[in-house]
């Protein structure tokens, strides 16, 4: 039997990983004041995951990626909490969250909110699922 | 008069996924329902473009891309489980 050869679709992978990875961080970047956020930036960074253990294996992508993606997602749920329980420390009710206006170098006047933060705890929490959903099937045949 | 072409744009694109489901159900081996499945996402995709242009919003415009993604992944997967027998494989190929 031939030795299978995926020479197309490892060239595919490399470019059209980034593309959906920065394609992934807009989505989540722009879920304040536009469609998207949390939840599908999560998504689509799982999705471009799923295109690198499709094309290469499990252990290639484990090997360069040396994540445990169940600490992933244990991580992104404690972010989540934390940031709910740091609005104590102001005198504030649970998940309270606030925003203000800052001069940072590149982007001039920039609007940072705190509820990125609990984003990025959905978004990690989602990646971390779905990905452990994925290679947990995937693993005994 | 645009509103006229877009809402026949619309029909033929409604058209052809009705025409590409057919293949769908009635195709006869794997990769013909594959390949169909593949076609009805970039239709889909078309659809919701014109649908965009249709209400004026650009509230849509990242569905077209997800739409995309999805499809290319998913096509990726089945052609994988067709050619392989398994979708993610464990070790390096040789």
């Amino acid at each position: 039997m031939k030795k299978p050869n995926d020479i197309i679709l490892h060239a595919v992978t490399k470019v059209a990983v980034p593309i959906i990875l920065a394609f992934s961080f807009h989505l989540f970047f722009s879920g304040h004041h536009n469609p998207g956020g949390g939840f599908i930036g999560g998504l689509a960074i799982a999705s471009a995951l799923t295109l690198l253990f499709l094309a290469f294996d499990i252990e290639t992508v484990r090997a360069n990626i040396g994540v445990d993606f169940k600490v992933v997602a244990a991580i992104g749920v404690l972010l989540a909490v934390l940031t709910g329980v740091g609005s104590f420390f102001f005198d504030a009710p649970f998940l309270s969250h606030t925003f203000d206006y800052f001069n940072l170098p590149i982007f001039g006047k920039t609007e940072l909110a705190t509820a990125v933060l609990f984003d990025i705890g959905v978004a990690l929490a989602v990646i971390g699922t779905s990905v452990t959903t994925i290679l947990s099937i995937s693993e005994d045949r | 008069m645009v509103e006229l072409i877009l809402m026949s744009s619309l029909f033929l694109l409604i058209l052809s996924i009705l025409l590409t489901l057919y293949r769908v159900i009635k195709g006869p081996s794997m990769p013909d329902r594959v390949q169909a499945l593949d076609a009805i996402g970039i239709n889909l995709l078309a659809g919701v473009a014109i649908f965009a242009v249709l209400l004026r919003t650009s509230a849509f415009l990242e569905i077209i891309l997800l739409i995309g993604i999805l499809s290319f992944v998913g096509t990726v997967a089945f052609a994988r489980f067709i050619e392989r027998g398994v979708v993610i494989e464990r070790k390096p190929a040789d």
